[in-house]
């Protein structure tokens, strides 16, 4: 295993650029720390030559929103034959597209905050206000804005007034044609990591998001400091095991692949909801996914040699 | 008529500093807030991990220090398949590279037991001397010793700002201002206030009435700082009989002058302007650089100051680097000794003014109605303003989906206006991209425009005010 030569892909040319950069690198180190033979490639012209010419044994997908996680470098990559870490090209892109995964997630009973997704065509052929007005009617206030695609909090915004609702529109449609509206759920946030192993997918402990301004946005995320996390989360046993049941849910359901992070809230009732699930977790210093690996006492090497040997295996049974 | 985007002096100077560290702890308009309520159920933060455990140890000055979502965005624009007019990376490719590396080389072999030590804080002397000489084409008549070599004019910026603001000291700057003069003066938690520019720079009766509104809330202004030519992002120059009215008022009022130069020499008809400090020495500070008349990454510039403020630079310089690096000192004396370095200002000139007429007509044939731009005769940048209700700062994810950057109008005021503008730079691409960037641009304002139209609104512009810096891409953007 000592000598597997792996290529971590980072960079593209999303919105995510820099988080994935950062991702890359820090993924890289780790796998170097585990033995393994590690090339840095960026996801650009000279992809399809260097993969040909270098052959490495598996690819580490370290590239966040668009390409990274949409299936588009998943298809390119099961197309050249060549074996990846993370999940296959249809189900990236089920995942990808939050309306669609928490559908799935709805059609069999588990809990997601109710939403509506509309194009910004939608708005324009029927009239804004009235549509927005309804929005309002079906979903309340205050309401959650997401692009439909995309991570990173990138144009996410809550808005608690009505008034504010058509300039957090133009703020959340200028990352995506189509937005998502969700229902606000008050509660803790939690990150939830699924790792495959011999045995099936297993939840790692759920780790808890407490941004000093209240809000985990794009500074909340990448600025160390201003977010205090608990790894293990602080929640009773039962809803511990609820939040992993449900992350492992929603990988099984989606088809998901080695590794994945759900987000999700704890209401005050102790009900748990979907928000929305990763095929490409963050791997930065201040991501979530290395610590929880790390409260469930592995290393990030460790974990993800352990999914380069998978993928290997998995094109050697092919 | 004012320059787009300018504003007058505030009634209430605002700190960017102060905007900042508020807006850290109260704002909460953007975001991914499933969390907001998090903290109130979870109550306090005990036992929990910050990922920073020297967060209580900080500065306050370090307060605006932090990741941001626009600066992100710039990671994009530094691959190829954008056109990035974020940058302000000058263009080296005239430089006669072949005979600089056997001048180097042979630099090493001769003097390399010197250049390759300590020097004086004060700067090389040789270098100082041929300093003048190039200030000599402004108009300046200096003695080399009141000239102290910095790492950068953004040092010597750093340094005259060490060496005269207290936290809560007014600076006064143009309506827009240079981004990196914005950072420095709020890592030093100077307050800026910015005065109106107009087609011919600064004008002298809104300095006036800033200095008098000030003087009457009993606040003390410590300088001015203005980018007299070819002004960065603005575009305009001052013009030269508003020079003397300027500093008139500056003098009467006991505010010191910061006349900030680097793109002096790079005007497109040749033409140079006589700078502040030719016409009154003992209240003007120089600064000088040879990162757009040279190379950038040697990171070489200059002040030039009355004899009293050099002493305290040097010292400043002293406690804060030792010295410049000797080894570049020397490397650009030798240019300056051994190379029509005037001749190769010129090739520099044509190729910017190729890449400035290339952008003006491109923005001329693209651009919908309702936007206008500065027309700048020299330097590296044009300030577009866009119609009113579109936000340029909202809109930059959608132009970097289309493959364009441009800086956000936001970046270059301490807090609150820039909205409405962006910074756009000529200098790195080639014309044939930038005709192609400005294409792209027309095409996310346009689409920005239909959704402007459809919702009514203009967009929140998201987020916390930010500390300058935060939205304006590093230096080694293209």
């Amino acid at each position: 295993m000592t000598d597997r030569f792996v290529a971590v892909l980072s960079g593209g040319l999303s919105h995510e650029r820099e988080v994935s950069v950062r991702s890359g690198r820090r993924l890289s180190a780790a796998l170097r720390s585990a033995g393994l033979t590690v090339a840095e490639w960026d996801a650009d012209g000279g992809l399809l030559p260097r993969l040909r010419e270098e052959r490495p044994d598996a690819v580490v997908v370290a590239l966040h929103g668009g390409e990274g996680e949409n299936g588009s470098i998943q298809s390119v990559l099961e197309m050249l034959g060549v074996p990846f870490v993370g999940t296959d090209p249809r189900a990236c892109r089920r995942a990808w597209d939050k309306p669609t995964a928490k559908a799935e997630l709805d059609r069999v009973g588990l809990a997601t905050p109710d939403w509506v997704a509309l194009p910004h065509s939608t708005f324009r052929e029927l009239g804004a206000q009235a549509v927005l007005d309804a929005l309002v009617e079906r979903l309340g206030l205050p309401l959650m804005l997401k692009p439909d695609q995309g991570g990173s909090a990138l144009g996410a915004q809550v808005v608690r007034d009505a008034t504010e609702l058509p300039a957090a529109m133009v703020g959340c449609l200028a990352y995506a044609d189509t937005v998502l509206a969700e229902r606000f759920v008050e509660g803790v946030e939690v990150a939830v990591a699924v790792v495959e192993g011999p045995d099936g997918p297993r939840a790692l402990p759920a780790v808890e998001i407490v941004p000093e301004s209240g809000i985990y946005d794009y500074d909340a995320r990448y600025t160390a400091g201003l977010t205090t996390y608990h790894a293990p989360a602080r929640l009773n046993e039962g809803t511990a095991t609820a939040v992993g049941e449900l992350a492992v849910a929603a990988h099984r359901l989606l088809g998901l692949r080695d590794v994945s992070r759900t987000d999700a809230i704890v209401a005050p009732d102790g009900r748990v909801y979907f928000l929305e699930v990763n095929v490409s977790p963050g791997l930065t210093e201040t991501s979530l996914l290395p610590m929880a690996v790390e409260a469930a006492g592995h290393s990030l090497g460790q974990v993800y040699a352990g999914l380069v040997e998978r993928a290997v295996s998995r094109a050697a049974d092919r | 008529m004012n320059l787009p985007g300018s504003q007058p002096a505030r009634q209430q100077p605002t700190s960017g500093v102060a905007a900042a560290a508020a807006g850290s702890a109260a704002a909460a308009p953007a975001g991914s807030p499933e969390a907001a309520q998090a903290t109130e159920q979870v109550g306090g933060q005990s036992g929990g991990r910050s990922l920073d455990p020297h967060l209580r140890r900080y500065a306050q000055r370090a307060a605006g220090m932090r990741a941001s979502e626009v600066r992100a965005l710039f990671a994009v624009a530094s691959r190829p398949e954008v056109v990035s007019l974020a940058g302000g990376m000058p263009n080296l490719a005239a430089l006669p590279l072949d005979t600089l590396a056997t001048d180097v080389a042979e630099l090493v072999a001769t003097e390399g037991q010197s250049v390759l030590q300590y020097g004086s804080a004060h700067g090389l002397p040789a270098l100082r001397e041929q300093i003048c000489d190039v200030m000599a084409l402004e108009g300046i008549s200096a003695h080399a010793d009141d000239v102290v070599v910095t790492v950068g004019s953004q040092m010597a910026l750093d340094m005259v700002t060490r060496v005269f603001c207290d936290p809560g000291d007014v600076v006064l700057a143009e309506a827009p201002s240079y981004v990196g003069a914005l950072s420095t003066f709020s890592a030093y938690q100077a307050e800026v206030v910015h005065v109106t520019m107009d087609d011919e720079g600064l004008q002298p009766e809104a300095l006036r009435q800033a200095l008098d509104t000030l003087a009457g809330q009993g606040r003390r202004v410590k300088f001015l700082y203005t980018i007299p030519n070819f002004h960065n992002p603005g575009g305009v120059t001052l013009a030269v009989r508003r020079r003397a009215e300027i500093l008139d008022i500056c003098a009467r009022h006991g505010v010191l002058v910061i006349e900030d130069n680097p793109y002096g020499l790079l005007g497109f008809s040749d033409q140079t302007y006589p700078a502040l400090r030719s016409m009154e020495a003992d209240n003007v500070v120089y600064l000088g650089s040879f990162s757009k008349t040279f190379a950038s990454g040697l990171r070489v510039g200059w002040a030039l100051a009355p004899h009293a403020v050099r002493e305290k630079l040097v010292l400043a310089t002293e406690s804060a680097t030792l010295c410049p690096p000797a080894f570049n000192q020397a490397i650009v004396s030798r240019y300056l000794a051994r190379y029509d370095w005037q001749g190769q200002i010129k090739q520099f000139r044509a190729a910017y003014r190729e890449r400035r007429d290339a952008m003006l007509a491109a923005l001329d044939q693209h651009l919908p109605p309702g936007c206008s731009w500065t027309k700048p005769d020299g330097g590296f940048y044009v300030w577009l303003t866009v119609p009113e209700g579109l936000d340029t700062k909202a809109m930059l994810p959608r132009a970097v989906t289309q493959r364009v950057a441009y800086v956000p109008g936001t970046a270059f005021y301490a807090a609150g206006f820039g909205s409405r503008q962006m910074r756009l730079s000529y200098c790195y691409p080639t014309p044939e991209r930038i005709r192609e960037g400005v294409r792209r641009l027309a095409s996310a304002l346009e689409a920005e425009q239909e959704l402007l139209h459809t919702f009514g609104a203009r967009s929140a512009g998201g987020g916390r005010p930010e500390v300058a810096g935060g939205q304006s891409p590093s230096p080694d953007t293209a």
